[in-house]
């Protein structure tokens, strides 16, 4: 790794942190969104510093972090196909957080906590089913019930959502296809205070990624305590996808995409892939944002959508190559 | 000894039969010890049971005189290295990485690797004999090549014992001898072998003891021409073979056609009547 793909890297990041500050419904010149920025004035003051602004800071580190929860989970499962949305985390922690709105009792702290139980018992659920045909998992197998547990927690979701007459659950529809559309600095403070710990002990066990990618038993050999790894990787991931559920709604396929292309580029040790994941997963984020909300214009897309539309082909390409 | 079983019996599960009957085994410092037998008689699970894989329903298994179950994972893979049956790479690294991924056990989390580090990592390269592969992808490599590369980063552990599963499955003849004479010049260096192997020739060419086991129990344990005897592999093995002496004393192991029945080149007539056609898999 040289220091000229870091500077790109930057140079990226600075310029879709711009990108995403300039795009938006209402046209802004570079110079008003700049003296908004920083002093708070002038015509576009309010629209940058309490809706873009912090718009763009959770898109990127809702990206950032979907993105190493993909690198973890494709490690976890020796399959570069897995991410938390695939795997079932996602519908798991939507239906935990739209069951917290439907019941009232949820204020905005307590979302994400109960997506968190969704998303755990998504993963148990994803689990348990795909050790049916013996002791061995099968990343395939898993993949399959992953998207099995998916569509059953969003067949619940509908239900619930038809079913509850609290006032939050209207606007949980369009919540659920993803968007940053009620991004707020408050929105961020939550979900940084959820993500913190998560992305820590991830990074944390970067260098443990590295054996568990190898297998179980090499892992074993080579001095690293599997199932307590697991364990961590499994809640850590979970608690993030569920942070970032809980802030814009069920956003797929940016911890496929992500990873995969840092990967390639780079083929790093997770110490090296696990950082750039982050600020490219940001980046994708933050463009895939800015897409929605400058496409059809004055309308906004979900974000969802748009990472989907990116997705699902480099899916279907990355299932024909490790099926092959 | 470095690696000790003591009457050590396995059951897989409940109500299902013994997968290993009080088997007993030990390596010493500078000592090769090979472990042969038909598919299914335990080898694997022998090895599981020695690295603390396993549950033990009797017995014990020490390494360096303490049980198995008392060290850290951490703390047994800076003394026993293992390189397994089969392993294949979804995230291929290069090779200097994945000899670096032996060093796991002495790094930090988050530290970079040192200068003793780097020092295990180009020994381990050197001895291997793969100092030229270092940059290459793992993914570019030959059969013979990534086996290297693997027992390269089991040394870099820095270990005092060194097991091995059938490494030279799928291996030429080259490649094969290449590593048989590796692992002698480890042991030789003072290291503790253990190798499961089904080349009962180089096995005996090449270990001090051979440890022969059938359906989880041991048949027989000690040198080579105590072990490898015609009426007892014949048995076990169920096919007649011969066993010839080689120059340098060793015992060589030639299983029988049924043509052979009537003329066996030099040695005894085979222990066992021949199979007929049928029962030939």
């Amino acid at each position: 790794m040289n220091g000229l793909r870091i500077g790109l890297l930057l140079l990226a990041l600075m310029g879709c942190l711009l990108l995403g500050l300039l795009a938006g419904s209402v046209s802004l010149p570079l110079t008003d969104v700049w003296n908004g920025l920083w002093h708070g004035g002038g015509a576009g003051g309010a629209i940058v510093r309490d809706l873009r602004a912090p718009r763009v800071v959770l898109a990127f580190l809702v990206g950032g972090s979907l993105g190493v929860c993909g690198a973890a989970l494709q490690a976890m499962i020796r399959n570069p196909l897995a991410e938390p949305y695939l795997l079932g985390l996602s519908s798991g922690a939507g239906l935990g957080a739209v069951i917290a709105i439907a019941s009232r009792a949820a204020g905005p702290w307590a979302v994400p906590l109960a997506a968190f139980l969704g998303a755990l018992a998504a993963v148990a659920l994803v689990y348990r089913l795909s050790l049916v045909s013996g002791r061995r998992l099968d990343p395939h197998v898993l993949l399959l019930s992953g998207v099995v547990v998916g569509a059953f927690a969003g067949a619940l979701m509908s239900a619930v959502m038809v079913l509850s007459d609290a006032p939050g659950v209207r606007n949980a529809f369009l919540w659920l296809l993803g968007g940053f559309g009620a991004a707020s600095w408050r929105a961020l403070a939550v979900f940084s205070a959820y993500a913190v710990l998560p992305l820590g002990l991830l990074f944390y066990h970067a260098r443990s990624l590295d054996l568990i990618a190898l297998g179980d038993e090499a892992a074993h050999h080579l001095g690293a305590e599997v199932d307590r790894i697991r364990r961590v990787i499994y809640l850590s991931t979970a608690l993030l996808t569920a942070a970032s559920v809980a802030t814009c709604g069920i956003v797929g396929f940016v911890g496929l995409v992500v990873p995969h292309a840092v990967r390639t580029t780079f083929r790093p040790l997770h110490r090296t892939l696990l950082p750039l994941v982050f600020v490219a997963g940001g980046c994708f984020l933050v463009l895939a944002d800015v897409v929605s909300r400058t496409a059809v214009r004055p309308l906004e897309l979900p974000v969802g959508v748009v990472t989907a539309l990116v997705g699902v082909p480099l899916f279907a390409l990355l299932l024909r190559r490790t099926l092959a | 000894m470095i690696l000790e079983a003591r009457s050590v019996s396995v059951r897989y599960r409940k109500g299902r039969p013994l997968a290993l009957n009080q088997v007993s085994c030990g390596v010493n410092p500078g000592e090769l010890v090979a472990v042969v037998g038909p598919n299914g008689s335990g080898k694997t699970t022998m090895l599981r049971a020695l690295l603390g894989l396993l549950p033990l329903e009797t017995g014990l298994a020490l390494v360096d005189g303490r049980a198995v179950s008392q060290w850290s994972r951490r703390s047994l893979a800076q003394t026993v290295g293992v390189v397994g049956q089969q392993e294949e790479t979804v995230f291929p690294l290069t090779v200097a990485e994945t000899v670096m991924l032996g060093r796991y056990a002495y790094l930090g989390a988050l530290g970079a690797p040192g200068v003793r580090d780097r020092a295990a990592v180009q020994t381990a390269l050197e001895r291997c004999d793969i100092v030229g592969l270092a940059d290459r992808p793992v993914d570019s490599l030959s059969g013979g090549e990534w086996k290297r590369v693997r027992v390269a980063r089991a040394l870099a552990q820095e270990p005092r014992a060194l097991i091995l599963d059938e490494p030279t499955a799928s291996l030429d003849v080259r490649h094969e001898m290449e590593l048989f004479e590796l692992v002698d010049h480890l042991v030789r260096d003072g290291l503790g072998g253990l190798i499961i192997t089904h080349h009962l020739n180089l096995a005996a060419r090449f270990s001090h003891r051979i440890l022969l086991l059938d359906r989880g129990s041991v048949v027989a344990t000690g040198t080579p021409a105590e072990v490898l005897n015609q009426e007892t592999l014949s048995r076990v093995f169920d096919w007649p073979v011969a066993v010839t002496t080689w120059s340098d004393g060793s015992p060589q192991v030639m299983p029988l056609r049924p043509s052979d029945r009537t003329s066996t080149p030099d040695g005894p007539p085979p222990g066992r009547q021949m199979p007929s056609r049928k029962e030939v898999p």
